[in-house]
């Protein structure tokens, strides 16, 4: 976190200069294990030529160097002095995975092992009661037996319980209570009574002389299993972030000083050559300097195609390169990578929570002290108004309570659905900021649409070159493409790449002017160019005939951008240009609608175009010519209108309106991901991105609610049955030994239903 | 009975006093930050008392091998992070405003509080 924070801030003030020529850097050192290993440390790197200063945080295992010096250098002078160092952080997330997962493997088997020590004991009792044995205590032979079992029985306490008493203990001194206070106060009671029965029968009833330790026993074995169950369901919780961590590659093959070699991940630099041969992985983020590929970035965008990459592209770590051989710079290492900062996204967002958890938490805070008055409630009711023996239907009823109850299953209930629904999002290339996006986004009423770059591919191209009084096509796309060289409006690029992707390169362009909101001029050669909308031909008194006008209006009604073009004050062509729409715009958009929500495109361009753009798709209502700044006003506007608006765009001049929506979604072009802005994200251009969000949404809050429910009612209905409520009418008091298995089984219940979400499949499309 | 019930109602008032009334001693964070152990179901210390418009490390040690001890939250602050077995973790809280925080485990049965003043 902190190495993270430090990153953050030196990539601010220093930039990509940190890594190599910083004037100061911070390592980590491994394996500095006394307060004397500071000396050495700053010693040795105080002896690289270039190290003004060194300074040892011991504490947090970091050293600041001050100094001019490449940290590779660096990370090789506390290697020399017996350390190893690193630029990143302790532990890579793959490492940290490694580890927890071996800690609750230990613990799972802890876990069994305690359980089986204590249903060693308790299943023989409880078979012995249930066959009809008495559990009395009458004669003196009956009392040292009992005596005996209530010993084996403390001694299963301290063996396979003693993790609960112990956390009782602490958080009953801490002035807290959790779930560990209920089942030691359960279990307890229950061998304290037993034990009381042993040494004093006489102070008891006669009929109230009964003993309970297989209860205690019982009921330590099953919590046991089904913490040990509940250790292995969670593991699958998780499941989503275990591939993505996975996707990243433990070694990179680098290029340096003329040598390939193949280094750890965390030592590899900024502006490193990496290679990357067919088949393998990408090792970092990084710009391609030689040789093409086609990558895979499925698992990161949920884009199934490759992509062709060559020179200057992006790559991405965690990507496949399925075809060639490349090398790339590396521009984002560690912490840093798009796969990395994903990896944390969802993290963060599977550990927060959606507001409907919150009446849970509040419930939580107060649940165990709750639980525990009502055991006393209820063990007073008993022996107030109760049928002899009351002590025992006291003693029985209060145990009953405790154990009955779990905080666990509340508590629980969202995050494990949280936790899943996060995960299975991020399989499908949606990123989601947090529990809140979440729950909003399964409420998503109205979805506004921006048209360029959501739901057209937002890279216009030249489509049709209507000539008038000009001989070619080449010719005439040559000349525009001179003229709109020097412009910098959105069209003008389209019209050079045009020309670029068919050869023509544009020749030098004299006395250039832009005439605001209607067009270019200038001079190519001797030649005076003119190239605009039909305003600015009347302005220069350039004669358009009715067949231009009618094929201008015939391109606009396709959706198509017209313009005219006139060479020395002669129309030469009508060119138009044209942002093709997404393969997958029409069906992702009938998704929607089908789902009942309703799509509203707004865009900049003019009526005629988004008309013919609305129609194409499939959407009937739709706001043209709407200035940046007065996006966020029609979300407004939908938001009146009592709808749940979420708002789609680039993320780059559609801030204030995804920031104003309910749910804002950000469209990323492949992994170059605009994460800051949006609550959702989606990694790839499709809009079924959109519907996948909202049903894997929809999905998640179902589970939740199917998880608050079961728990809420499970405690509700559960906590009187053990006080006995249901006694005076029908004779029936929950044994003991139930109720443990309930509670074992009640938490167990919802980290499996929240599991069962792993299964869910957004909609073929 | 008499002296029974009243030795129930004690109780009762004892446990509404012990876990909802009674508030235990904070602890006062140094400029140095502070290490919080979390061990048998609870965050030791648990309660912390900051100095306000400072940013301040905290550093997790988690012995308690219990998954529910994996994660530690601070809601008001966006902040979860997950908390490795056996190890330190830093974490850095921004400069705070005046007030009281909780942080907890994702269930709400570690808890601790930040009093911020």
């Amino acid at each position: 976190m902190q190495e993270i924070n430090k990153n953050a801030e030196n990539s601010l003030v220093e930039g990509d200069e940190i890594s190599r020529h910083s004037t100061s850097s911070e390592l980590i050192i491994e394996g500095a294990s006394c307060a004397s290993c500071v000396g050495k440390i700053e010693t040795a790197l105080k002896q690289v030529s270039g190290v003004d200063d060194a300074v040892m945080n011991f504490a947090q295992r970091t050293v600041a160097v001050e100094g001019n010096v490449s940290t590779e250098t660096l990370i090789k002078a506390v290697e020399g002095a017996g350390y190893n160092a690193k630029v990143s952080d302790a532990d890579s997330e793959d490492e940290l995975l490694d580890q927890k997962e071996q800690a609750d493997e230990a613990y799972y088997k802890r876990l069994m092992r305690e359980m089986s020590i204590a249903l060693g004991l308790g299943v023989p009792l409880m078979l012995y009661s249930i066959a009809g044995g008495p559990m009395t205590v009458e004669t003196t032979f009956e009392r040292s037996i009992w005596l005996a079992i209530g010993l084996l029985c403390a001694a299963v306490m301290y063996f396979s319980g003693k993790h609960f008493y112990v956390g009782a203990w602490k958080s009953f001194a801490n002035h807290s209570a959790n779930m560990d206070t209920l089942i030691a106060l359960g279990t307890g009671t229950a061998w304290l009574y037993s034990m009381v029965v042993v040494f004093f029968p006489l102070a008891l009833p006669e009929m109230a002389r009964h003993v309970y330790f297989e209860a205690t026993a019982m009921i330590i074995g099953l919590i046991d299993l089904g913490l040990a169950l509940e250790v292995k369901a969670r593991g699958r919780t998780s499941e989503a972030i275990k591939r993505l961590i996975g996707l990243q590659p433990k070694t990179a093959r680098v290029i340096r000083d003329n040598k390939e070699l193949d280094i750890a991940i965390e030592q590899v630099l900024l502006d490193d050559l990496v290679r990357v041969r067919p088949g393998e992985k990408i090792p970092v983020d990084g710009v391609v300097i030689e040789g093409q590929s086609a990558i895979d970035e499925s698992m990161l965008t949920g884009e199934p195609m490759p992509v062709e990459k060559h020179k200057d592209d992006e790559v991405v770590a965690g990507s496949i390169n399925k075809s060639g051989s490349i090398i790339f710079k590396a521009t984002r290492v560690g912490k840093d990578t798009a796969l990395a900062q994903i990896i944390k996204m969802v993290k963060r967002a599977q550990n927060s929570k959606p507001p409907i958890g919150r009446l849970a938490d509040v419930i939580s805070a107060y649940f165990v002290p709750v639980v525990m008055i009502v055991a006393v409630v209820s063990a007073l009711v008993w022996l107030n108004f109760g049928p002899e023996p009351a002590v025992a239907f006291a003693i029985v009823s209060a145990t009953t309570v405790l154990i009955i109850a779990c905080p666990c299953a509340l508590g629980l209930a969202t995050p494990m659905s949280v936790m899943v629904g996060v995960g299975k999002a991020a399989e499908a290339g949606v990123l989601i900021r947090n529990g809140e996006a979440l729950q909003t986004a399964s409420k998503i009423t109205a979805m506004i649409l921006d048209k360029t770059g959501t739901i057209t591919l937002g890279e216009p191209k030249v489509t049709n070159i209507h000539l008038v009084n000009a001989p070619d096509e080449d010719e005439v796309l040559q000349l525009a493409a001179s003229l709109e060289a020097g412009s910098e409006h959105p069209l003008a690029l389209s019209i050079v790449e045009s020309a670029a992707e068919r050869g023509l390169m544009p020749e030098k362009v004299e006395n250039f002017a832009a005439i605001s909101g209607h067009g270019v001029e200038g001079v190519v050669g001797d030649l005076a160019l003119l190239f605009g909308n039909e305003k600015l031909m009347q302005d220069k008194n350039i004669a358009v005939d009715n067949a231009a006008i009618e094929t201008a209006q015939e391109m606009a009604a396709e959706a198509k951008t017209p313009m005219y073009f006139a060479i020395d004050e002669q129309l030469a062509a009508v060119i138009a240009v044209a942002d093709p729409i997404k393969e997958d715009s029409i069906s992702a958009i009938e998704r929607l609608q089908q789902n009942g929500i309703r799509v509203v495109m707004l865009t900049g361009d003019n009526r005629a175009t988004a008309a013919a753009v609305a129609k194409k798709v499939g959407i009937t209502e739709f706001f043209a010519e709407v200035l940046p700044e007065d996006k966020a006003k029609k979300v407004a506007e939908l938001q009146m209108q009592n709808e749940v608006v979420g708002m789609t765009g680039d993320g780059i001049n559609d801030a204030p309106a995804l920031a104003l929506a309910n749910v804002g979604f950000a469209i990323g072009t492949g992994t170059d991901v605009a994460i800051e802005s949006a609550d959702i994200t989606l990694m790839r251009g499709s809009l079924h991105g959109l519907a996948d969000a909202i049903a894997v949404s929809k999905a998640t809050l179902r589970n939740i609610k199917q998880n608050l429910f079961g728990a809420f009612i499970y405690n509700v209905a559960g906590v009187p049955f053990a006080a006995g409520v249901l006694y005076p009418f029908i004779g029936v008091l929950l044994n003991p030994v139930i109720a443990g298995a309930a509670m074992a089984l009640s938490s167990l219940t919802v980290v499996s239903n929240a599991n069962r979400l792993r299964l869910f499949k957004p909609q073929e499309h | 009975m008499l002296i029974i019930n009243t030795l129930g109602v004690l109780l009762i008032a004892l446990i509404v006093w012990w876990f909802w009334l009674y508030k235990p001693k904070e602890v006062v964070v140094s400029e140095e930050g502070i290490i919080v152990t979390v061990e048998d179901g609870t965050y030791q210390p648990s309660r912390l008392k900051l100095t306000s418009g400072k940013p301040v490390t905290i550093q997790f040690m988690r012995k308690d091998a219990s998954p529910c001890a994996g994660t530690v939250l601070f809601p008001d602050f966006n902040i979860s992070e997950e908390l490795p077995l056996g190890k330190n973790k830093t974490i850095m809280l921004p400069a705070m405003v005046k007030g009281e925080y909780a942080f907890h485990c994702q269930m709400q049965m570690y808890r601790g509080t930040l009093l911020v003043d």
